[in-house]
């Protein structure tokens, strides 16, 4: 039934927006600690760990999110499974982000000077103790521009997980949108939400960048 | 495990697949050449133009890049009749993409702009060239060279992100893989053939951009690695 | 008496609020060399930069060849033909070669065809005696030599009057020599030359004339015998003192 685009319709948008940012948070903690993992095997002198690394990195970043989500939603049909809406998106974003993540503070590792490394180690501390008091408080620093600046891409990437249907705010303007019969002006609110999720990130982004700039 | 692969199904429809991924790449490719433009242009903008325009090209990037291109693709959709453009999905998946890529090449070329010294600027000043000619033959290249690899990757998101554009039925590859999946039920033969073909797109446009590198920036194999680090 | 080819009437320059050049007048007579000491920071550079339009000015005027320095921008690129610039950091283009390096202002500011403008960059090259380097790349030369290929690049512009900006500040000691021998053997072809430097050698024996800025302001000048060996001002004693201690 057809009705006019009203507060109901907002409020109903708003509560697609705190799914979508829920499912943003999780990819971003998931993605994250994935995303770590795979940084720290991409760096390890082991070269299965360092081959299988740079594998999952290249094949997730030469595929389209969409791919992700779709495989991940269809994929456990295999085994006679069927996935709800939210952990299978949440498990396509967690592993689509965690390539990104892991290339962006792998980078942020490798920008800590070798002679950092061999410092830490005459000092005879381990390798993981060489990273965790010696390299990652110097890599964090480089990292946290990109690494903000792609938590935006991650809040951008969710809109895709409304083709399969998960209710975010996307899918939230498509449903009101077919209802109301004013597309453009329903996605202009949502678009709307998107940017005031988005540009804060962005400008902090910015800031952090900037200073440390300066301050190098 | 019960699941029995039945890839033939879907091989049977090579064609219609091979068919959606030429039609991805041309709209990529059209964005990738159509984006660049524009970047270069909203960089131009943004550092030489007066403010009023480089408010506003500011706006245009922001607006883009802190909404999804999914949004920005219905918006084009629907938004494009309501002034009285005719067009194809297409078309309007076309447009979306370009506009898409404008912006953040836009970012991308003038930070690489913002990386040239302004001492290669008031060189070219001194040997009487106009601002114009500086930027296109003392600033452009160099620029260009330190921001490759980075627009480079924008290029490769462009062509991945073009199946988000199978919202408004663009007939591009991930629509063909939609419709195909609907006639057949094979879903995971058919979107793991589709990805596959994605990667290798990927890949390829990645190997073809590497080439275009070493073309475009002689330089970088005339000059020795250790004596360019000891130059300027 | 004939006009000079560089004329500075009454120059001041602030940046906000602080004033850098201060009632500056100076005059160059074709084929003068004038070199401009002084303490770091009293405006030396930025009074050069200014006969060239690169700063603009708040009062007096600026006259080269017969232009007067303005604001527009086709008038600058006009006087900019007349006047070559190099720089203490040399400011080559690292994509282009040699050749493209000098010979890119002939062929688009001056329109001039590629053979023609590779025949200058050919001669220009010879003078400052680099002929083999034509095809190299800057970060393929050495410092000295990149500094020689800026002062060729300049000279295909076929500038009336050359200014020198610290030109050998930037490199070691060993290669100052033969940029120096470079500008002195275009002192010697007639070239009309403003030199800020340290060396104060080449002030005593290459300048025709030289100028002590102190305080953004000419503190004194005089004939290069006169100038070193008979200073008038205290300070002009105090800093020569201090750099021939150096
Ligand atoms: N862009 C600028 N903004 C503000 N102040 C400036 C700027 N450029 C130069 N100055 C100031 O103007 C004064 C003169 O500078 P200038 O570079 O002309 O000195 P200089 O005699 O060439 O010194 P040096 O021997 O160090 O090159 C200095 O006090 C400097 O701090
Ligand atoms: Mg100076």
């Amino acid at each position: 039934m057809i009705h006019q685009f009203g507060i109901h319709d907002i409020l109903y948008l708003l509560s697609g927006a705190g799914w979508t940012l829920i499912l943003s948070a999780v990819t971003m903690i998931g993605g994250g600690m994935i995303g770590f993992c795979v940084a720290l095997m991409r760096i390890s002198s082991s070269h299965v760990l360092h081959g299988i690394a740079v594998v999952y990195i290249e094949l997730i970043q030469s595929t389209p999110v969409l791919m992700v989500v779709f495989l991940v939603y269809f994929g456990p049909g295999i085994f006679g499974i069927e996935l709800p809406k939210f952990p299978a998106a949440a498990l396509a974003l967690v592993v689509y982000s965690s390539a990104f993540f892991a290339e962006i503070w792998r980078g942020a590792i490798q920008s800590v000077p070798r002679p950092q490394w061999e410092a830490s180690s005459a000092l005879a501390l381990t390798w993981l103790q060489q990273l965790r008091y010696v390299i990652l408080p110097q890599a964090v620093r480089v990292s946290l521009p990109p690494t903000v600046g792609f938590m935006v891409q991650v809040v951008k990437n969710t809109s895709v997980t409304s083709i399969v249907g998960f209710v975010d705010v996307s899918r939230a303007g498509q449903l009101i949108s077919n209802a109301t019969f004013q597309p453009f002006r329903v996605y202009l609110w949502v678009a709307a939400i998107y940017f005031v999720i988005c540009y804060p990130m962005s400008v902090i982004s910015r800031r952090i960048e900037r200073k440390f700039n300066v301050r190098r | 495990m019960s699941y029995r692969f039945q890839f033939d199904v879907v091989l049977a429809q090579s064609d219609r697949f091979i068919e959606g991924a030429a039609l991805t790449l041309q709209l990529s490719g059209e964005a990738i050449v159509f984006g660049t433009v524009i970047g270069i242009l909203g960089a131009l903008a943004r550092t030489e133009g007066p403010r009023w325009l480089d408010w506003i090209v500011g706006a245009y990037v922001e607006v883009i890049r802190n909404t999804p291109l999914l949004v920005q693709v219905f918006l084009l959709f629907f938004g494009l009749p309501a002034v009285g453009v005719k067009f194809t999905a297409t078309e309007a998946a076309l447009f979306a993409l370009t506009v898409n890529l404008g912006a953040y090449a836009t970012e991308i070329i003038r930070a690489g702009i913002e990386a040239i010294p302004h001492t290669q600027f008031e060189a070219g000043l001194s040997l009487s060239l106009t601002r114009l000619q500086i930027f296109r033959h003392i600033i452009f290249m160099p620029a260009l060279e330190i921001i490759y690899p980075a627009l480079g990757a924008q290029f490769t998101l462009t062509l991945l992100a073009s199946s988000i554009v199978s919202v408004v039925a663009a007939n591009e590859l991930t629509t063909v893989a939609q419709i195909i999946e609907g006639e057949t039920f094979r879903s995971i033969e058919v979107y793991t053939i589709t990805t596959l073909l994605y990667i290798a797109m990927a890949l390829g446009l990645r190997s073809i951009l590497a080439l275009l590198g070493l073309v475009l920036f002689r330089r970088r194999r005339v000059v020795q690695p250790q004596v360019r680090m000891s130059g300027i | 008496m004939s006009m000079p080819v560089v004329s500075l009437k009454g120059i001041t320059k602030s940046y906000g609020t602080i004033q850098v050049l201060r009632d500056v007048s100076l005059d160059v007579e074709a084929g003068e060399v004038v070199a401009v000491i002084g303490r770091s920071g009293s405006g030396k550079s930025t009074m050069l930069r200014c006969i060239n339009g690169l700063e603009s000015i708040q009062g007096g005027t600026i006259t080269v060849a017969g232009h007067v320095v303005t604001q527009t921008a086709k008038q600058l690129r006009e006087l900019r033909r007349e006047v070559g610039m190099v720089f203490q950091s040399f400011n080559l283009f690292p994509h282009l070669t040699v050749e493209q390096n000098i010979s890119l202002a002939p062929r688009i500011a001056k329109k001039m065809a590629a053979e023609q403008a590779r025949g200058i960059a050919c001669r220009v090259l010879e003078q400052v005696g680099l002929s083999e380097k034509i095809d190299a790349y800057p970060q393929q030369l050495s410092g000295g030599q990149q500094q020689r290929v800026a002062i060729a690049r300049s000279l295909a512009m076929e500038p009336k009057v050359m200014l020198f900006d610290e030109v050998t500040s930037a490199l070691d000691p060993e290669l100052t020599g033969e940029v120096l021998k470079v500008m002195e053997q275009l002192a010697e072809r007639g070239m009309t030359m403003v030199v800020v430097t340290h060396e104060m050698g080449f002030a005593r024996h290459v300048a025709d004339n030289v100028v002590f800025m102190h305080k953004g302001t000419v503190w004194e000048q005089g004939t290069a015998e006169v100038f070193f060996d008979s200073p008038r001002t205290p300070e002009l004693q105090q800093f020569l003192r201090s750099s021939k201690v150096k």
